[in-house]
Formats: C-alpha cells, structure tokens, sequence
C-alpha cells in the first residue's frame, strides 16, 4: 500500500520479523470500527486479525482459528474479561486474548501476535 | 423365595406381572433399582397394544399430546434389563398349584412370584340401552380414541354419566371436541368425593359458565336410542330427557380382580384383591397385588396414582428381602447385596390436585372435617369461582382443606398437614392483596414435609440433594430425586426450594445474562424499553456490572443486546439497520455480513421464498446465480434454497443479481424469523379447507427481518392431515372449516416438542393479532437462546400463563405488545438492497482491507457429485499442530 504524502490520517502499521523499523502499512485508521476487526494480507501470504477497541487501543493476532483453520478470528465478536481484551471466534466462539494470543478456553493454544501502531 | 425350591433349578427365579400401567411400570423401575432384574428373569403381560403410559394425563391427547407423548416407558429401560415385555397378551388363568399364568396368545410362564397389578375398569350403571351405539367409557387411549372418531363423525352433543373427578375429566374432552356438553351427576354436587358444598357451589359456578350443562342430584334411567340403534338421549330419574348423540360413562371405577377370583384368591366383599401391609396376598405368600385392583390392610382400594407407587415400592422392597434371605439360606454369600430393608404400605393419603376444565381443585388430609371438635376457616368469592376451607383441629392444627378456583398454596398447605402453621389459618386462604400480607414460603417447612407425594419425596431430601450432591437446578434435582416426576404439581414448590437452599448454603444464584450484565436478558428488555436506550455502551456502563462497565462487553451481551435494539428500534428511536452506527458491532458474524458463516470461512446465501411459492423464472435466476459464481445449491428442511461457497467480497454481487430478480436474500441464519413453510392448501389439493400459501406468505412478510431470542420457525397447513408439520414449529398454523388453529411452542432438531394448542377457529385477523401478540411476548419474557418450547415449559404458569396473557390480556399488555409488533412491521427494510447502495457499508465485504480485490486463499474448493465442496485440506496449511488440542 502506498500512502500519499499530504495525508493527515493516521495509518494503521504492524511490525514485521526484521529490523526494527520494519512498520507494514495496512490501512487508515479511520476504517477501523470499535469493537469489530478487519483481515490484512502480509506480504509473505499470512493473514492479520486487526481490532480497534472502545478507547481506541489497537490489537493485532493471526486471523486464523487455530480449531478450524479457516482464517476468520477479525470477523469475531471482541469483549473483555477481567480487564482482558479477547475476540471470540465466530464459528465455535473460542476467545483468545488479543494482547498474548493466549485462548482463554483451551491452555494449550495460542495464536501469534503482533505489534500495532497507528502513524 | 420361601420353601419350595424355584421351578426349573439352575435357572434364575421367574418374577411375573401382569399388567403393565403406570403402578407396574414403577413396579418394574423398584425391582430394577434393587437390582432384582439381573437376578431375575422378569416376564410382563399387558393387555393394552402399547406399554404404560401416563393415565392421570389421558386428557391431555385432545390438547394435542400424543400418545407416543404420554407413555411413562423407557423402552431402553426395559431392553436394558431383560425385561420380557408382551403388549396385547393378556394373563388369562393362572394355575397357582403348578405357579403358572397362561395367556391369551396360549404363552405360558412358569413364576416364583406373581404380582398382579391389573388395574380396574370403569363402572357402566346397568341402564337399559348401556351398550348402544355411541356409549362409551373413558380409560384407556383406546377409549379416546373411539369417542374422538365418533364425536367427529356424528356428534354435537354428549354426555358425561358421572360428575367426579375423572367425569369432569372427560367432560373436558367432550368439550374439546366441540360437543354441546351436560354432566349428569347422581350426588348434590360435582366431585362429592374431593369438595364440599361450598367448593362444589363454586365449581358448578365456573363451568356452567363455560357452557356446559351440569344435572346434579339426578340419576340417569336410561340410555334412548333411535331407529338405527344409536344413542339420541338419555331419561333423567328426575322425569327430564337430555338430547344427546354420544354418552360418556364416568362414574367410578371398579377393581379389576376376576383373575384373581378365578384362581381362588381372596377378594373384598365389593371388590379387590385382599392384601396384607406387604402387599402379599392373604390367600398366597407368592402373589402380590398393588395399585387399584388391591384392597389395602386398611380396607380401602385406592385409585389414585401415588397410593399405587407406594404399594409397587412395598412389593418390590419385600420380594428383595425374600431374596436376599432365599441367598443367604442357600449360602450364596455373593447375592448379598445389604441388609434387606422392610417396607410396608397401610394406606395413603388420599390428597389431590387436578386442573379439570381449566379450574384448579385440591383437597388434602381430612377435607370433610370428619375428626373431632375441628373447625373450618372458610374463603369464598362466588364471582371468582374461589371456595377455600381449612380444616383445623383443637389444637390449632392444620387438618385438611379443600381449595377450588385458585390451588396455588396446596403444595405448602398439604405439607404443613398435622402441624400448626406458623402462620394463622385466615392468612392462609385470603387472596393476595387482600390482607394476606404474609406470604408462606416452602422453606417454613419442616424436613419431614412431603414435598412430592407421588414418590413421596420429603424436603430433607430435596434440600440433601442440594446440599449433599451439589446439584444447583431443578431438572438436576428431580433427576435424583425423581421428585416432580409423577403429576408435576410439586414442581413449583421444587423450584423455590432449591433457589432458597442455594442461597442459604450461600451459592449465589446468578441469573444474570453474563459477565457483564447481572440482569437477565428479560430484565434488559424492560430497561431498553423503559428508558429508550439505544446504545449498547450507554447500557453497559450505567447499568453492567461494576467491573464491566467502561469494559467491551463480551460475545455473549453484545448480540444478546443487539437483537432488543433491533426488535425495538422504530419503537425507542434506534437505527433499525444492523450494520449502521454503533448496531454494526455488536452483531454476531451472521448478521454482520447479512449471511450464514460456513466452516472454511464461506458464506452461504437462502434467498427468501415466501411461504415456499416460487415461480419457474425467479428458479432459472437462483439457477443461474449457482452456476455463475459457482456456488453449491441444496434444497433445505424450510423449503428454500440454498447456495453455498460464497466468499465475502461476493456477497453483495450476489445480492445484487437477485434484488434485480425481485428477490431479498432472507434471514436464514439470523436468531429471527427463518422460514414459513407451507402445504400447496386449498387451492389445489383435493383435502384443504384454506389457502395455507397465501396465509404462508403472509405471515413471513410481516415477521421478516423480526429479531428475537433465538431463531423462529413457522408453518402453515392446509388440513388436518398437517403436511406441512405445523406442530414442530414455533407458531405452527392449521386450517380448520372455521378458520385457523394456532399452536405454539413446537420444536424439531435435538429435543422434539410437539407445539400446544393456544386458540382455535380464529378469522384471518384473530389469527394476525394473536400471534403478534405471542411473539413480541416471547421476544419480552425469554432468555438469550431459549427457543420458544423451552421458554413455554420454563415461565411459571406455562402455556396457561401465556394464554392468560396474550388471549385474555391477564396483564393489560396486549395493546403495547400489537403497537410494537405494528411499529417492526411498518419499519422493515430490506438489508441486502441497503447495504449494495451504501459504499461504506460495502467496502467491509472484502477479505482483505489492505487488499480488497484478493480473495482468501484459504478459502478453495474442490469438485464432489458434480458440485463443490470446501478444500479442507487448504485450512491445514501453515497452521501448526495443536499441541495437546485434538480436532474441536
């Protein structure tokens, strides 16, 4: 994505594997809804859950489900549970933890989870 | 068992029972539990074509519950335990000197024990022309099913010989069936047996007002018939003649003992099987007798259903001491299964409660005051119907009472029988509102209070099985305690005390939605509408939880919340779109792409076929549509159509192809109004009586797009035949000569219901009104993912609560619940053609928002039977094993 210069909206940036100013520009923040996600495609084919919540905090995990393989986690319902911000999946509603990736339901499953910055 | 060796040895003893009703089929589950079936064979002959089912119910069939519906027998139970179960084969002699019992088909079986459980047969007054065409007797599905097919062919008007309990039951019947209905009853007043005067005043009060015709203290002479031989009426002993095509004999029952006085046992002297405490016959250690063909100890027969649970209980407990010791004297230490307890059965209580004609009767302990120096405290209000007496004894105990028109305190008074209550008797049996401030709750009751008197389960139990075994609900308990099981009328009194001992024993009982809400979803209907919230957040932080508020939310409320703003949007002045503003995020992923998520992350779409009508051009569009976007196409369970295999940058192009057709997409995976079914009715087929398509179409035009608790199915039919199974849905409709029936509360999928019949005969208009009615009443009362039948089953009061409500405006709200379903109706926009001419709204139906025009590459198909199906091996690839996480 390229981004003309004389924009004053601010771009949605996830951090990629390399050095660290590796920032990959997404989209404008202005399409971001609070409390629903979108899906962004990395260069390298993987896929990226992005949330906005109700206080403009911003949340990156993988959009796949780990229990289905389909990648679908942005299109889930968020929440947040004991102060914990979460998305539920929208085909079997496990909820995974979207600062850690951690999923609340089952220990042993986590999705990956990026870095956001809204420049 | 006793002295003689068991016939045959080696083989296991032989338990035989003839008749298999309700009392045996508890028999069979006593012996079962004292693990007697696996040291026994068990051989069951039963008269009747099917196996027990609940006759205290019988009435019940003609408000819609079928017989399958009212059996009381677990065929798995019966398989399980080896049960030898003969239906239609019944013991017709019995050899006791050889210990055999043959019957009708020729079978014979040998038995150590023979329990005779057969029941008793109804009384026909020996009347000239008794047996005339058009007589019947009221007992067995056999019966009803004979009266309802001569009622329907050639009746108007019926009569019912008898005005007791089981008179009034079939009177009931008679009147379901459309019949001009009389009672005629001997005695001075309905139900001598149960009520007084003054209750029998006010009963006769009630249901003349129903319409049916009550003689009283009149005996009938005779039965007329005409030329045919047929019933035309019947002569009066008072000189009148009552017209009438079919007469009803109800007037007491007789227990059925001709095969015990055949073989010689001992008999009463106006009838019944003698029996000791046990159970035993007097005549033979061997035999036992229980339920209503046994004359107790105490000289009684009793034909109530909890008396005969007891005496199967007693039967069972004593053969399994017999055994017990049988193995200890033979040294067969192994059969020891624990210390043979004894049992004994002296007589019952005779207490009842019964809703018959709709009107509540109970009499309990001494109803007639027949002990010593007792006192009534009586309450009656003729316009009501409602006669309360409480016998009370010198001591100021509570004797006995006798409540008609209004039952509700029967399940506490009828425990507190025999002590004083720590309230005064006055208090009792007023009204509430009406100086009866003091409301006697069940947990004022001592331990040793019966709360179930079917299977005669006490409080301490219940409260043991809270306390003890850790169960925290209602069907939990009645599970373990088979409290509530039998008639069902404990099952309120149940209710209130297991939430009253989950808080004593400081289990917070917390209805609330979730995290988030402590008040259930009902609760939260009323403040949206009460106060015209409009936003999720605004209610989220003014009336969460204190520690949710400021919170997101969870995946539970947001939906949940989302679909009370929807069904109430043109009324509190929200957006009635559920992807405009703040609506949009609340939204499960159905709703939020307006289709139905399949498991690669695919959508599939089921265009809206009102009422399943569709004509050969708008089929060659959805044909198209398939194979232009290569879609998927089955023929769903709710007569549409559906295609499969849509990715999310499709949708709308998609939608748009059929908009141009005249089509909407439909809401066939919304938690709202899925499908109204229909039969092609009247206009074609040669049986229909209405136009089943039109009112088919009609109604899923008017409930589109209506979001509720959970999702909500319909169909019409045109006949009675019922093609289009009407009764599994939630409001199912069925053409009648006059007009409609409409039943609610139906159910398919995991746990079948068979919907009830709320109102019959109804005008087009009556029909609309209603089910508006019962719909918004639903959408108000129900919890997050109740269907309707578990709702129905759940509120207090049930089905005759909702019809309280929605057809006799109980609550004066009926006005408010048309408006609103007025305001939806007059407010219904078609989503699919919003969201195609809104590009912001389209730009979210891509699969990448920094790439809108790539697809999902996760999403693929490959070919099967000449279609598609997913590429589930494409959801494999890059995702890393689970580690200790099996396929879910």
């Amino acid at each position: 994505m390229t981004l003309a210069p004389e924009t004053t909206t601010l771009t949605v940036q996830l951090r990629l594997a390399g050095p660290d100013d590796n920032w990959f520009a997404v989209c404008d923040l202005s399409v971001l809804i609070p409390g629903r996600g979108v899906a962004a495609l990395l260069p390298d084919g993987r896929q990226v859950a992005l949330f906005l919540d109700r206080t403009g905090r911003m949340y990156a995990i993988d959009n796949r489900d780990p229990f289905s393989g389909a990648a679908v986690l942005s299109r889930g319902l968020t929440g947040s549970h004991q102060g914990r911000p979460f998305v539920a999946s929208p085909l079997l509603k496990q909820r995974f933890d979207l600062a850690s990736g951690a999923c609340l339901d089952d220990d042993a499953v986590r999705v990956t989870t990026y870095e956001v910055r809204a420049h | 068992m006793s002295t003689t060796a068991p016939v045959g040895t080696g083989a296991r003893p032989t338990i035989v029972l003839v008749g298999h009703g309700m009392v045996g089929q508890r028999f069979l589950e006593a012996l079962a539990e004292r693990g007697l079936t696996a040291t026994h064979r068990v051989v069951v002959l039963c008269e009747e074509p099917r196996p027990a089912y609940d006759r205290v119910q019988l009435t019940s069939y003609f408000s819609g519950r079928t017989p399958e519906e009212l059996s009381v027998t677990d065929l798995e139970f019966i398989a399980e335990h080896g049960i030898e179960l003969h239906l239609g084969d019944p013991a017709e002699t019995v050899d006791r000197a050889a210990r055999k019992v043959t019957a009708r088909s020729g079978l014979v079986v040998g038995y150590d024990t023979l329990v005779l459980a057969t029941g008793s047969f109804p009384f026909v007054p020996p009347v000239p022309g008794k047996d005339a065409e058009g007589c019947f007797v009221y007992r067995t599905i056999e019966d009803l099913l004979a009266i309802e097919e001569y009622a329907k062919a050639r009746a108007t008007t019926g009569a019912v010989v008898g005005g007791g309990l089981l008179g009034l039951e079939a009177a009931g019947a008679l009147k379901g069936l459309g019949l001009a209905t009389h009672i005629v009853e001997f005695a001075p007043r309905l139900m001598p047996v149960q009520v007084d005067e003054g209750g029998g005043a006010a009963l006769l009060r009630t249901i003349e007002n129903m319409g049916l015709t009550v003689h009283t203290g009149t005996g009938t002479q005779e039965v007329v018939t005409g030329d045919d031989g047929a019933v035309t009426g019947m002569k009066l002993s008072d000189g009148s003649t009552v017209a009438t095509d079919l007469v009803v004999f109800s007037a007491g029952v007789r227990p059925r003992d001709q095969l015990a006085r055949d073989c010689g046992l001992t008999v009463g002297e106006r009838g019944g099987i003698s029996v000791d405490d046990q159970c035993r016959t007097v005549s033979d250690p061997r035999v036992f007798a229980i339920g209503e063909c046994a004359l107790a100890s105490d000289g009684r027969v009793y034909g109530l259903v909890a008396p005969g649970y007891e005496m199967a209980e007693t039967a069972a407990t004593t053969i399994a001491a017999a055994a017990t010791a049988d193995a200890t004297a033979a040294g067969d230490e192994s059969a020891l299964t624990g210390t043979a307890e004894a049992a004994s059965f002296t007589g019952a209580d005779l207490s009842t409660k019964l809703k018959l004609l709709g009107v509540d009767v109970a009499s309990f302990g001494d109803a007639h005051g027949a002990a010593a120096d007792c006192l009534d405290v009586v309450y009656a209000d003729s316009r009501s119907g409602t006669y309360k007496k409480l016998v009370i004894g010198p001591g100021g105990e509570l004797l006995g009472g006798i409540l008609v028109g209004d039952a509700d305190a029967y399940g506490t008074l009828r425990a507190f029988t025999g002590s004083v209550p720590p309230i005064a008797p006055e208090q009792l049996v007023l009204p509430a509102g009406a100086g009866a401030p003091v409301q006697l709750g069940p947990s004022s009751l001592p331990d040793e209070a019966i709360i179930c008197s079917c299977h005669n389960v006490t409080k301490g139990a219940i409260r043991g099985a809270v306390t003890e075994h850790s169960y925290t609900t209602v069907p939990e308990v009645k599970k373990c305690t088979k409290a509530g099981t039998g008639c069902g009328s404990c099952v309120k009194v149940l209710g209130q005390l297991v939430t009253s001992e989950l808080e004593a024993s400081g289990v917070e009982v917390d209805k609330g939605l979730c995290g988030c809400f402590s008040q259930t979803r009902e609760e939260l209907y009323e403040i949206v509408l009460a106060l015209r919230i409009s936003s999720y957040q605004q209610l989220l932080d003014r009336y969460g939880r204190e520690d949710a508020r400021g919170g997101d939310g969870c995946e539970v409320c947001k939906p949940t919340v989302g679909s009370i703003v929807a069904s109430l949007a043109p009324t509190i002045g929200a957006e009635g779109y559920v992807l405009g503003g703040e609506q949009a995020a609340l939204q499960d992923t159905n709703d939020h792409f307006l289709a139905n998520l399949q498991k690669n992350g695919s959508y599939s779409i089921v265009p809206r076929i009102p009422g399943g009508e569709i004509t050969p051009e708008k089929l060659i569009v959805i044909g198209e549509v398939a194979r232009d976007f290569g879609l998927y196409t089955k023929i769903t369970g709710g007569q549409r159509i559906d295609m499969f295999g849509a990715r999310v940058e499709q949708l709308p192009l998609i939608w748009a192809r059929l908009v141009d057709a005249g089509f909407e997409s439909g809401h066939a995976y919304g938690k709202s109004l899925r499908t109204v079914k229909s039969c092609v009715g009247q206009t074609w087929c040669r049986y229909g009586v209405q136009d089943s398509v039109r009112m088919a179409i009609d109604l899923e035009l008017r409930y589109r797009g209506l979001r509720s608790p959970h999702k909500l199915k319909s169909a019409v039919s045109g006949c009675a035949r019922e093609c289009a199974e009407a009764q599994s849905k939630d409001f199912g409709i069925i053409a009648t000569a006059a007009g409609w029936n409409l039943y609610v509360g139906g159910n398919g999928g995991a746990t079948p219901r068979h919907a009830d019949l709320l109102a019959q005969d109804l005008s087009d208009a009556e029909l609309i009104r209603l089910i508006d009615r019962f719909l918004m009443f639903y959408i108000r009362t129900a919890d997050r993912l109740e269907r309707t039948s578990t709702w129905l089953e759940r509120i207090p009061g049930g089905l005759d609560h909702v019809r309280d409500v929605v057809v006799d405006d109980s609550l004066g709200i009926c006005e408010e619940l048309e408006s609103l379903m007025t305001a939806h109706v007059a407010a219904y926009r078609d989503e699919w053609a919003e969201t195609i001419n809104d590009p912001e709204k389209l730009s979210r139906f891509v699969s990448f928002v920094n790439a809108p025009d790539t697809p999902d590459p996760v999403v693929g198909f490959v070919p099967e039977r000449d279609q598609i199906k997913p590429d589930l091996p494409l959801l494999t690839i890059g995702t890393r094993p689970l580690e200790g996480s099996a396929q879910r």
